[in-house]
């Protein structure tokens, strides 16, 4: 395998070559036609559907070649086969709905019926027509595994003018497909054409799949459907955003994958492409903000150190709370020692340990000599801070236990955010108040008020 | 079974409300020799049943008695064998602006990327039509439903990160912006906490004071007496129907849920107080 040049790179990405321009375009085209459809067919949970419909094509394109050859025109003709293909693509999905509808079989027994029938019938009709007197059948195997290179500019008019067809449509009916992939039978009564719109969404799909034929194969060119959408969907939690993200993959994988091939002969588009589009998905589902695992685990790491460190701050302070207690009622940041934290909670030594070093990193907590610690100046400040809004937090679930679930974030730094300061000040009233019917939960998460002035 | 159901005499007369004085013609939903059949096996015969306006309606009856069929039915997501159901005497396609749909819960998948608000959204869309984009209107209604219902503050949130008695309140929201007359709720009440149930209550008996019909599909005899002012006892067909008081009866029950009354534990705390 020859690497290229940077130059050679350059004009190709560039679309600067008017041979692979065509080849790019049209499949960057193509991308963000499948990204937009394709994330329809995946949240109508259709996606194998879309992989029988584009193996049900075949048969079409070697009938189509008969057809055309015994009419005395050279057989090659694209929209001729296009045409056969969609016929043989949409006869499948219609028996899909028949078996599904007519017999109580699984939607995925139909799905696997029509897949295999199909391509088998294909893969004879082809292996036919090659044996035709005077016919030149050669290539048309090449829409199994699609063929990039042989797109000439009246391929690219046809496959931009569906592309861009699929996709405003896509657009123009994103309310109602919505509506029917999220919730079909609120759909239905509220008298919107359900069966209709699903035939559309089909429909768009075949034509996806059919002019994906040439360049991507029709075994590579689910793969072009299904992958952007995926991959988008970690990316963000709103329909619109992740058509906007489907799309985009799509057009990169398209733009990319083409790209490369171009560039390294030896490569198919198809293959290239897909793997472009795996590569993305990759990505997405390991780094995505919104989904991805990567940052699922980094916030929960986090959160697990935030929980960690306000156990501590308060275990502590309590701690230093009840000893001051005794002594005279105001509460001084006296040492205590590490027995008395580690029995605190129901933490390990090993646990207790870690939390400490990072508590210590942070300034919250220095040694007092003689095996015991202290929390720091500002540790004790910020202790006394997270205990307060953790009984804040306590006594709104107590008080308000009507309202209260939808609302409690137990992390002891949201409670004004949450709650308002209204709220807040009301409940610091009770807190200070005391008052009789507020009786506090026991242990371990007892809490030992610092006595109001007037109680003593 | 089948035999039974295809001896069963011919009781329609043409499907004309008005030959029927049974069925006033402008009650919220009136029901005539409903069958409703999934695979050659009923599931509803025979059904006859008028709602009367301005009641909060319990469907109560065990699994498998055809209640969620019966809401289906009414709203032409089922195809009816024989009879009719007929929405302030006109066909459901005629009248459908005047009915609001709860379905269940489960029904929709609800990891879908949209959030409480878009969702809710969703009871305007008869009123915008084809192709136009939700405006500022639709979603000023859609946060005023949501407050209605308690969850105002979660609009923006995605619909996943809801917890199961929020996404019920969400469907409610959604009914709520479809401002009909009569509603149909496949129940609602089913696994929501109890914060959620006492909501939804509230809500049910505002509507009814503003003199909505409410039909509810219900699972819980111990609530029927509290929660509705009439109910329909179903099992297959429709045992009885009339005021809860005089319906929600030992007998009427025993004919419901037949032998396997005694089993159901909330049945039999339910019994202690009926009448």
């Amino acid at each position: 395998m020859n690497f290229p040049e940077f130059s050679d790179i350059l004009e190709v990405v560039t679309l600067r070559n008017y041979n692979t321009a065509l080849v790019v375009l049209s499949t960057a085209l193509l991308g963000i036609a499948s990204g937009l459809i394709g994330a329809f067919l995946l949240l109508r949970k259709r996606s194998l559907m879309g992989d029988a419909l584009s193996h049900a094509t075949l048969p079409g394109i070697g009938i189509a070649f008969m057809i055309m050859v015994s009419l005395g025109y050279s057989g090659k003709s694209l929209p001729g086969l296009l045409a056969g293909a969609s016929i043989s693509g949409i006869a499948g999905v219609l028996l899909m709905l028949l078996i599904r509808n007519t017999t109580r079989l699984r939607d995925d027994v139909g799905m696997g019926f029509v897949l295999s029938v199909f391509f088998g019938i294909g893969v004879a009709v082809l292996s036919m027509a090659q044996n035709i007197p005077g016919a030149n059948a050669a290539g048309l195997e090449s829409f199994i595994y699609g063929k990039a290179a042989s797109i000439i500019m009246s391929d690219f008019v046809l496959i931009a003018g569906v592309a861009v067809f699929a996709s405003i449509a896509s657009v123009l009916f994103l309310k109602e497909f919505t509506l029917l992939c999220f919730d079909e039978a609120f759909a239905r009564s509220e008298g919107w054409p359900t069966l209709l719109l699903d035939i559309f969404i089909l429909i768009l799909v075949t034509a996806v799949t059919v002019i994906g034929l040439q360049s991507v194969g029709l075994i590579l060119v689910i793969a072009f459907l299904i992958t952007p959408p995926t991959a988008a969907r970690f990316w963000t939690h709103k329909l619109t955003h992740m058509l906007l993200f489907s799309a985009l993959f799509g057009l990169v994988s398209g733009w990319l994958g083409a790209s490369i091939s171009a560039l390294i002969p030896e490569l198919p588009a198809g293959a290239v492409i897909v793997l472009v589009a795996a590569s993305l998905f990759l990505i997405s589902m390991m780094c995505a903000p919104a989904r991805g695992v990567i940052p699922r685990f980094l916030r929960q790491s986090r959160l697990r150190k935030k929980v960690d460190r306000q156990h501590f701050l308060r275990a502590a302070f309590e701690l230093v709370e009840a000893q001051s207690n005794e002594v005279d009622g105001s509460v001084v940041n006296i040492p205590f020692s590490w027995e008395a934290l580690l029995k605190k909670r129901t933490w390990s030594a090993k646990k207790l340990k870690s939390i400490l070093r990072v508590a210590q990193r942070e300034d919250h907590l220095e040694p007092a000599g003689q095996g015991m610690l202290r929390l720091s100046e500002p540790g004790f400040g910020e202790a006394a801070r997270v205990t307060r809004n953790h009984r804040l937090w306590e006594t709104y679930l107590i008080k308000h236990a009507d309202i209260a679930p939808s609302h409690v974030d137990r992390d002891a730094d949201m409670v004004e955010h949450i709650l308002g300061a209204e709220m807040v000040r009301q409940l610091e009233a009770d807190l200070s108040k005391r008052e009789v019917e507020v009786t506090m939960p026991p242990s371990p998460h007892q809490i030992q008020q610092s006595p109001a002035p007037t109680e003593s | 079974m089948d035999s039974t159901f295809v001896d069963t005499p011919p009781t329609s007369q043409g499907g004309v409300p008005d030959s029927r004085p049974e069925h006033p013609p402008e009650i919220p939903l009136a029901i005539h020799d409903l069958t409703v059949a999934y695979h050659r096996k009923p599931v509803l015969w025979d059904v006859e049943l008028n709602i009367p306006e301005g009641k909060l309606v319990g469907i109560v009856g065990p699994n498998g008695a055809g209640k969620s069929t019966l809401l289906k039915a009414c709203l032409d997501l089922v195809p009816i064998t024989s009879g009719w159901a007929h929405v302030y005497g006109k066909s459901y396609k005629k009248h459908r602006h005047l009915v609001g749909y709860v379905p269940q819960r489960e029904s929709v998948d609800w990891d879908f990327p949209v959030s409480a608000l878009d969702v809710v959204a969703m009871g305007t869309y008869r009123h915008i039509g084809w192709f136009r984009r939700v405006g500022k209107k639709q979603k000023e209604a859609a946060r005023d439903a949501l407050e209605q219902v308690g969850i105002g503050h979660l609009a923006d949130r995605q619909i996943s990160q809801l917890s199961g008695g929020q996404q019920q309140r969400v469907f409610l929201a959604r009914a709520l912006v479809q401002d009909a007359q009569l509603y149909l709720m496949d129940e609602p009440f089913a696994a929501v906490d109890a914060a959620t149930e006492q909501a939804i209550v509230a809500l049910l008996r505002e509507l009814n004071a503003r003199g909505k019909t409410v039909l509810v599909v219900h699972h819980d005899l111990a609530t029927v007496s509290k929660y509705f002012d009439w109910l329909v006892l179903l099992n297959m067909r429709v045992v009885a129907s009339g005021p809860t008081e005089e319906t929600f009866t030992r007998e009427n029950l025993q004919k419901t849920y037949g032998g396997k009354l005694d089993l159901l534990e909330d049945a039999a705390e339910a019994l202690r107080h009926v009448v």
